[in-house]
C-alpha cells in the first residue's frame, strides 16, 4: 500500500478499535443496563482502545516513511558499478537524479545508462517489498495493540483517566512545536552559516565593503574569488527601511490620532477597516505595483526635475514598503492612543487646553513607549520584508545613502543566491543562509525590544 | 497648559486679568495650532484612503481586460492525408501529426490573395500556436471527424490581441509597431465577417503556464496554491487548536510554558523567508522531500501560520467566562471533558476566523516558496501533493518579471484573482465573527 491509502488504513483501524473497545465494556457489564458498575463511560474505553491502535502504528509510519528513501537509495548505489560509484560527488548526485527521474516515470529508461536504469529497476523492487513489510508491520502493531487493550478492558479500568493523561501529553506536544520551529530555524541557519564562516572569515562578512558573490566555476577566471562583505546589503536594507518609515510614520501615527481622538463613530467605522486593506494585500502586488507604476513614475519625475534616477531605486522600493506598513503603525499607534486612560485626557481639558494640546502633550507623551515600540516592529518588518525588494529593489550592492540610486537589501540576494539551480555547497548558498542568521538576529533582537516595551506599557495602565 | 512656550522669563506672580489677557492674547494662535493638528490628521487619513484607491484603481484598469480575449472562428478540413495517411487511426498517429499545416492551410484558403514566403509567415502569425493543439484534441477526442470541414474557435496571437483591446495603436509608424498594415488589414476583414471578436477568456483558467502570454493561464498556480493551503490546514489548524487549548487551559505557570509563550510571539514577527530557510535545510535538505512540492511549501507555511493561529485561538479561548468551566466542573465533568464539552465549541467561531486569517496570509505568501523552489516554469497542472508546482502570488511573481508587454496584463489579472479569494477568505471571517460570537 502506498503511505497516504496506508494512513487512511491506519484511521479507519481506529474507528473499529473505538468500536471493539466500545462494546467490548458494555458486554462485560451485561449492556446499557449495567453501565453503571463501569469506572468510565464507554465512549472512554474505545477511545483507548483507539488511541493504542492508531498513535503506535502512526508513529511507525512515520518513521518508517522518513528513513525509507534513503536508506533504498545508499542500497541502491552500494550496488552500482564499480566505475560509477568512484565519480566524484557532483557527478554520482546526476547518476542519482537520473534514476530518479526514471522511476517518477519523466525519462524513459532506455534514455539513460544501462547501470542507471538497473539501478531505477531495483530500486522500485526494494520499494514495493519495503511498502509491503511496512503495510503487514503497521497492521500487525495496530491489531496486536488493539487486542491487547480489549483483553485488559474490566469495569474497574481507569478509561477515562488514561485518555485524558494521553490527551493533555499530546496537547502538550502540539505546544512544543513552536518552540522546535525555533530550535529548527537557529540549527539549520547556525550550521549552515558555521560551515560559510570556515571558508570566508567572519570579520570580512561582517564589516567587508564589497559584495560580488559571483564564484567563477574555473579557478584561473577573472574574479574567481568573489567578495562577502555584507556591510553594503545591511545599508541598502537600512535605507528602504528608512524611506518607508518616513512615509508610513507620519502618515499611520496621524491617522491613528485622527481616527482615535477626532472622528466620530461612523467615519472611524468605514476608514479603519479600508485602511487595514492595505496590510491583507499580499506583497507581491506590492511589489508589482513598485515595479510597473511607481518606478516608471519615479523615473519620469526624475527626468523632467533633471535627476537621475535608476529605474529599481531604493525610493520606489522604499516608498511602496511604507505604504505597506501605514496599517501596520496606525493599528498599533491607535491600541497605544486608545490604552491611555481618559483620566488623564479630562485631566489637560481641565486646565484648559485644547484637544491638539492635550494630544500633543499628555496623550502621546503616555503613549510613546508603546508607539515607539511599534515602530520598532515596523522596522523590523521592513528589514525582513522580500517580495517588494526583490521585484524592485536592485542586484548591485552600492553602498550609498542616495535614494535615487538602486541598492540591494539582505532578503534581496538571499533570494538571488537559492533560488535557481545551485550546488549546495557552494560559498554561494552558505552565504545566503549567514544572511539569514543575520537577518534572525537583527529582526529578533528588534522584536525582543519592541514586545518588551509594548508589553511594560500594557501594564501601565491595566 | 497656556504657558508652556512663553514661560523662559523668571516667573512672577500675575493676577488674574493678566492671565486672563494672557490667554485671550493666544487663543487665536492656538485654536489655529488645533485646526492645523486636524487638518494633518485628516490629510493623513486621506492620502491612506488615496493609496488604496490608487492601488487598486491601477491593478484593475491594467488587468480587467484579461477576462476578454482575442479568439478567431477558423475553418479547418481535418485532411485524413495529412493527419493519418497511413490510416491506422491510433492516438500515437494522431497526436504525432502536422496540425500546424492545417491551420495554415485554413488560413490560406481564407486570404487566398496572399502569396509569397515571408508574407505567409505573416498571415500565420496571426493565429496562437495553441490553435494546433486544439485540433489535436479534438481529432483525438472523436477520430470520426477525420475528412470533415469544421468550425473550430481557436486563440488568436498576442499581437492580434493587442491591437484589439487598443494597447497596439493603429496610427503609430509600422515600425514601430509589432504588426504590419497588411496584418492589420487582415484582422480588419476578419472583424468585419465577425469571426475575430473578443470573447469571454476560458483558456486563462483552464490553462497552466506559458510562454506565449496568449496561452499563460493560472489553472496550475490557483492548483498548486489550493493543494498547498490543503496541507497548511489540515496540519496547523489541529495544531494550533491544541497548543492554544493546552496553554491556556492546561499549562503549569512555570518556566517551560514561559519559554513557549516568548516563543510564539517572537515567532509571529520572524521574517517569512527565513522560514523558508528552514524548509529549505530541514525538509529539503535532511528529510530528502522534493524540491518544488506542494506538501513542502504546506509544511514551511503550516509553520509560518501556527503562531497566528495560537494567538487568535488562544484570544477565543481566553473570551469563554470562567463561570462555564466552574459550572461544568460542579456538574462532575473532568478538565478534559470541560474543554471539549463545552469551552471548545464555544471557542470554536473565533479560532475558526483566526484560522481563516492566517489560511489568507499563507496564500498571499510567496517569499518563502522562493526558497524551497516552487518558482519554476511549469506548464502541468500538479495533480498531487508531490508534484512540482507553483503557486499563485509567486505566479505572479514569475509573470511581472517578463519582458512582453501580454504579461503585464495576465500578471494584474492573476492579481485579481488572488485578491477576490482573499476578499472572500476575509469576508467569511467576518461573517463567522459577527454571526457566531458571543458576548458575555
Amino acid at each position: 500500500m502506498t503511505p497516504s491509502v496506508l494512513l487512511l488504513a491506519i484511521v479507519a483501524m481506529s474507528v473499529m478499535a473505538f468500536w471493539i473497545g466500545k462494546t467490548r465494556a458494555l458486554s462485560l457489564v451485561g449492556g446499557t443496563r449495567g453501565i453503571r458498575s463501569l469506572h468510565s463511560l464507554p465512549g472512554h474505553y474505545g477511545f483507548l482502545t483507539a488511541l493504542w491502535a492508531g498513535l503506535p502504528a502512526l508513529l511507525i509510519l512515520i518513521g518508517w516513511i522518513s528513513f525509507q528513501d534513503d536508506i533504498i537509495v545508499r542500497l541502491v548505489s552500494s550496488h552500482l558499478p564499480a566505475d560509477v560509484r568512484a565519480l566524484p560527488e557532483a557527478q554520482f548526485g546526476l547518476v542519482i537524479n537520473d534514476m530518479r527521474n526514471v522511476i517518477a516515470g519523466n525519462i524513459p529508461a532506455a534514455q539513460v545508462a544501462p547501470s542507471t536504469a538497473a539501478a531505477a529497476a531495483e530500486y522500485l523492487q526494494l520499494r514495493s517489498i519495503a511498502r509491503l513489510a511496512l503495510t503487514a508491520l503497521v497492521f500487525a502493531i495496530g491489531i496486536i495493540a488493539m487486542l491487547w487493550v480489549r483483553g485488559r478492558i474490566t469495569p474497574e479500568l481507569r478509561a477515562r483517566n488514561s485518555v485524558e493523561r494521553l490527551v493533555e501529553a499530546l496537547l502538550f506536544l502540539a505546544s512544543t512545536v513552536a518552540v522546535l520551529t525555533t530550535v529548527g530555524i537557529v540549527l539549520s541557519v547556525v550550521f549552515e552559516a558555521v560551515r560559510f564562516f570556515n571558508i570566508v572569515p567572519v570579520t570580512s562578512f561582517l564589516f567587508g565593503l564589497d559584495w560580488s558573490p559571483q564564484m567563477a566555476i574555473r579557478a584561473d577566471q577573472v574574479g574567481s574569488s568573489g567578495a562577502f562583505g555584507a556591510v553594503p546589503l545591511f545599508a541598502g536594507a537600512l535605507l528602504i527601511s528608512a524611506i518607508a518609515m518616513f512615509v508610513a510614520v507620519p502618515i499611520g501615527l496621524f491617522s491613528a490620532i485622527y481616527l482615535a481622538e477626532y472622528a466620530d463613530y461612523r467615519v472611524r467605522k468605514i476608514v479603519k477597516p479600508l485602511l487595514e486593506v492595505l496590510a491583507g494585500v499580499p506583497t507581491v502586488v506590492y511589489g508589482f505595483f513598485a515595479v510597473v507604476t511607481v518606478g516608471p513614475a519615479l523615473r519620469a519625475w526624475g527626468e523632467s526635475a533633471g535627476l537621475s534616477v535608476s529605474g529599481e531605486s531604493a525610493l520606489a522600493a522604499g516608498l511602496v514598503m511604507g505604504i505597506m506598513i501605514i496599517p501596520f503603525v496606525s493599528s498599533l499607534a491607535d491600541d497605544m492612543i486608545t490604552a491611555v486612560p481618559q483620566s488623564l485626557r479630562d485631566g489637560a481639558y481641565a486646565l484648559g487646553a485644547t484637544r491638539s494640546e492635550t494630544i500633543k502633550q499628555v496623550v502621546l507623551r503616555a503613549a510613546l513607549p508603546g508607539i515607539v515600540g511599534g515602530v520598532l516592529l515596523a522596522v523590523s518588518r521592513a528589514i525582513g520584508e522580500t517580495m517588494i525588494v526583490v521585484m524592485a529593489a536592485g542586484l548591485s550592492a552600492n553602498l550609498t545613502a542616495n535614494p535615487f540610486e538602486a541598492v540591494t537589501t539582505v532578503t534581496v540576494q538571499i533570494v538571488t543566491l537559492l533560488v535557481g539551480d545551485q550546488e549546495f555547497d557552494s560559498p554561494k548558498t552558505l552565504a545566503a543562509f549567514a544572511l539569514g542568521l543575520m537577518l534572525f538576529i537583527v529582526t529578533l533582537i528588534l522584536n525582543v525590544i519592541a514586545l518588551y516595551v509594548v508589553r511594560k506599557y500594557r501594564e501601565q495602565y491595566e | 497648559m497656556n504657558s508652556t512656550s512663553d514661560e523662559k522669563a523668571p516667573r512672577q506672580p500675575r493676577s488674574a486679568a493678566e492671565t486672563q489677557a494672557l490667554v485671550e492674547r493666544s487663543i487665536g494662535r492656538r485654536n489655529r495650532a488645533e485646526w492645523r493638528f486636524r487638518a494633518y490628521g485628516m490629510l493623513a487619513v486621506t492620502s491612506g484612503i488615496l493609496f488604496v484607491i490608487f492601488l487598486f484603481g491601477t491593478i484593475f484598469s491594467q488587468g480587467a481586460s484579461v477576462f476578454r480575449q482575442s479568439y478567431v472562428q477558423l475553418t479547418v478540413f481535418l485532411d485524413p492525408e495529412v493527419i493519418d495517411p497511413a490510416g491506422t487511426r491510433l492516438p500515437d498517429d494522431l497526436i504525432t501529426a502536422d496540425y500546424q499545416a492545417l491551420v495554415r492551410e485554413s488560413l490560406k484558403e481564407r486570404f487566398p490573395e496572399v502569396e509569397g514566403r515571408k508574407n505567409l509567415r505573416e498571415l500565420y502569425g496571426i493565429v496562437s500556436s495553441a490553435a494546433s493543439m486544439e485540433l489535436q484534441q479534438a481529432v483525438i477526442a472523436d477520430p470520426a471527424l477525420l475528412g470533415q470541414k469544421r468550425q473550430f474557435v481557436v486563440l488568436a496571437d498576442d499581437v492580434v490581441d493587442s491591437l484589439l483591446k487598443g494597447r497596439t495603436m493603429r496610427d503609430a509608424p509600422e515600425e514601430e509597431r509589432r504588426l504590419s498594415d497588411q496584418q492589420i488589414g487582415w484582422i480588419d476583414a476578419l472583424q468585419a465577417d465577425g469571426s475575430l471578436a473578443l470573447r469571454f477568456n476560458s483558456s486563462f483558467f483552464s490553462n497552466g503556464d506559458s510562454r506565449d502570454p496568449e496561452q499563460a493561464g493560472i489553472r496550475g498556480a490557483i492548483t498548486g496554491s489550493l493543494l498547498t493551503l490543503l496541507i497548511t490546514l489540515l496540519l496547523s489548524f489541529p495544531m494550533g487548536v491544541a497548543a492554544a487549548v493546552y496553554l491556556e487551559e492546561f499549562a503549569p505557570r512555570n518556566r517551560l510554558t514561559d519559554i513557549i509563550e516568548v516563543n510564539i510571539n517572537n515567532l509571529a514577527a520572524v521574517p517569512s523567508i527565513v522560514f523558508g530557510l528552514l524548509g529549505l535545510a530541514v525538509f529539503i535538505g535532511f528529510f530528502g522531500m522534493p524540491r518544488s512540492a506542494p506538501l513542502v511549501g504546506g509544511l514551511v507555511l503550516t509553520l509560518l501560520t501556527l503562531p497566528t493561529i495560537i494567538i487568535a485561538s488562544r484570544a477565543a479561548l481566553k473570551a469563554v467566562p470562567p463561570s462555564i468551566r466552574e459550572a461544568a466542573l460542579g456538574m462532575g465533568a473532568s478538565p478534559v471533558q470541560v474543554v471539549a464539552h463545552h469551552v471548545l465549541p464555544l471557542a470554536m467561531p473565533g479560532m475558526l476566523t483566526g484560522t481563516i486569517i492566517g489560511m489568507a496570509r499563507a496564500l498571499g505568501e510567496s517569499a518563502p516558496l522562493l526558497m524551497i523552489g516552487m518558482v519554476a516554469f511549469i506548464v502541468d497542472v500538479p495533480q498531487g501533493v508531490f508534484d512540482s508546482a507553483t503557486a499563485l502570488p509567486v505566479q505572479v511573481f514569475l509573470w511581472s518579471d517578463l519582458p512582453e508587454r501580454g504579461f503585464v496584463e495576465r500578471t494584474s489579472g492573476a492579481i485579481i484573482v488572488l485578491l477576490l479569494f482573499l476578499l472572500v477568505m476575509n469576508a467569511t471571517a467576518v461573517i463567522l465573527r459577527n454571526k457566531f460570537e458571543k458576548r458575555w
